[in-house]
């Protein structure tokens, strides 16, 4: 849901700008937008408790929360946030890394695209979850597994959006950088990489929900541990309280990566007005 | 501190380009001497940029050859030479001084915030130097990649179409800001434009390009600063705009 939204930010960010003389109530504005889930949240919450929604359809909020205390305390929780979280930042900087090394190595190198692009893109149309058999016959459920499919899908964003960044790098200033006696070094570390810093966020950002997105598959098949085996465990006890946490989880785990990445963004791309922007919601 | 640069002369013998079978210019010859400041001009598509282009190693001729200074085939003084294109080309990403401080990457980048600095106050930006390209409007961001173009005391100066884009007020300070660079520096400059009026408001010489080959050559003997609208200029001005405006047949015949 918030990857829909990437690729606009920059307009967005005009938009807030050209719009903002007419919208002086602006602190209003963003406490509106917690009105429609508060109110959500307290219908829920009646409908569980007057007997209108069953407990076995759907747990109350107050019993997520008990279940929460309860797991924190017995340490179960914060183990298995800890599992998943470690999974996701492995899968994401190994499959990350080897996606940039490729498009790195594919955007500056012609001989390079020649001999690797067409094979990457073959391998990207595979839907990377429909390895999940083959993958559990190669590494069993262990961590290989996971950070095997985590990287696979993490690769392909990173890789396709870094390699457009660094195409759709403004040729005039690579001409100017060469015309004042930039050698490659220099050109790659001062003008290719920053230019092509924008789109490797955009990258990063849908990387992050993949990330998610495969681990909660593969840990509610194939894991022994995470959000998604406790989850996975508390169906079979009917302990809907836990599994209605474990998907809180993986939502707030989600929305923290998403909101690093935009601290990053703030502090790396602060040059373009458009980020600056924003900053502001 | 740095020494007095002086500027270096230019020869072109035999010059040609061509793209695919069209030939831009062919076997043209120029000599531009040590501190001149020599105007191009012509119609658009003459081959004035490409002219320019080649002499600053941006491209490369189809055959003929040029040197700088006065020992033959000597290799391009790349730190020597520095371009100002028609568009700033400022990174956005890195602050005003530090785009400045861009002009030394290829030669001696010794105390090079100070001199990126000194070269920012020269045209009038010193206040500006913390700041993001971004910030800045056309003709401030022209001024930065001005002096980014001389903090390296650079001995020839080729501008191409570097007031293109900007109105006619800004156009008018930067020609001055220009003139008075060259003044203090004494470097050689070559500046391509399709505005005879700016030509001859900053140069000593006029060449006018077409069909790729010289078609007029007019030293501009007149005292600087130059008035505006002065008798001297404006019956220059119309003899090269008469002439660019003859019918190429016409000349042929």
């Amino acid at each position: 849901m918030t990857d829909a939204t990437l690729m606009t930010d920059a307009a967005l960010g005009r938009e807030a700008k050209r719009a903002a003389p007419r919208r002086p109530a602006f602190k209003i504005g963003a406490s509106l937008g917690w009105l429609v889930p508060v109110l959500l949240l307290v219908a829920w919450q009646v409908s569980a408790s007057t007997g209108a929604l069953s407990s076995s359809i759907l747990p109350n909020p107050l019993d997520v929360i008990k279940a929460a205390w309860r797991l924190t305390l017995s340490g179960e929780l914060l183990s298995n946030v800890e599992v998943s979280a470690m999974r996701a930042f492995a899968g994401l900087i190994v499959g990350g890394g080897i996606g940039l090394a490729f498009a790195f190595a594919n955007g500056l190198s012609r001989w390079s695209d020649g001999l690797t692009d067409t094979t990457l893109q073959m391998v990207r149309n595979v839907p990377h979850l429909a390895l999940i058999p083959l993958v559990i016959v190669w590494f069993g459920i262990d961590e290989g597994a996971k950070l095997f499919l985590v990287a696979l899908g993490v690769f392909f964003p990173i890789y396709l959006n870094t390699l457009h960044g660094i195409r759709a790098v403004d040729p005039q200033l690579v001409e100017m950088g060469r015309s004042y006696g930039m050698h490659s070094r220099t050109l790659f570390w001062r003008i290719i990489l920053p230019g092509a810093l924008p789109s490797i966020f955009v990258g990063l950002r849908f990387a992050l929900g993949i990330t998610w997105l495969t681990l909660i598959v593969a840990e509610t098949i194939a894991a022994q541990s995470g959000i998604g085996y406790m989850a996975m465990q508390a169906r079979e006890f009917m302990q809907l309280d836990v599994v209605v946490l474990a998907i809180l989880i993986y939502a707030v785990l989600g929305k923290l990566a998403d909101s690093s990445v935009r601290v990053l963004e703030r502090l790396f791309l602060s040059w373009n007005p458009a980020y600056v922007q924003t900053g502001a919601r | 501190m740095s020494p007095v640069s002086t500027g270096l002369a230019v020869t072109a013998r035999g010059l040609s380009k061509s793209f695919g079978d069209r030939a831009v210019l062919s076997n043209l010859d120029l000599h531009v001497p040590a501190g001149q400041f020599l105007a191009i001009v012509g119609r658009s598509g003459c081959g004035k940029s490409t002219l320019l282009r080649m002499l600053t190693g941006l491209d490369t001729p189809t055959s003929g050859s040029f040197w700088f200074g006065e020992a033959r085939h000597a290799p391009l003084p790349k730190s020597d030479v520095r371009v100002m294109f028609q568009e700033p080309r400022l990174l956005p990403w890195a602050r005003v001084a530090a785009n400045v401080e861009v002009g030394l990457t290829g030669g001696d980048g010794l105390n090079a915030q100070a001199r990126a600095l000194d070269a920012l106050s020269e045209v009038g930006l010193a206040d500006r130097a913390t700041q993001w390209p971004a910030t800045l409007s056309g003709g401030q961001k022209q001024r930065v990649a001005l002096a980014r173009a001389l903090v390296s005391r650079p001995k020839l100066l080729a501008l191409d179409e570097p007031l293109g884009a900007l109105d006619a007020l800004t156009r008018i300070e930067m020609q001055g800001l220009i003139e008075r660079v060259y003044l203090e520096q004494g470097f050689t400059a070559i500046l391509v434009t399709h505005d005879v009026r700016e030509a001859l408001a900053l140069a000593d010489r006029v060449v006018m390009i077409e069909n790729g080959a010289i078609a007029l050559d007019v030293e501009v003997d007149l005292p600087r600063p130059r008035r505006r609208g002065a008798m001297e200029t404006a019956a220059l001005e119309e003899r090269i705009l008469s002439r660019l405006l003859q019918p190429a047949a016409a000349v042929a015949a």
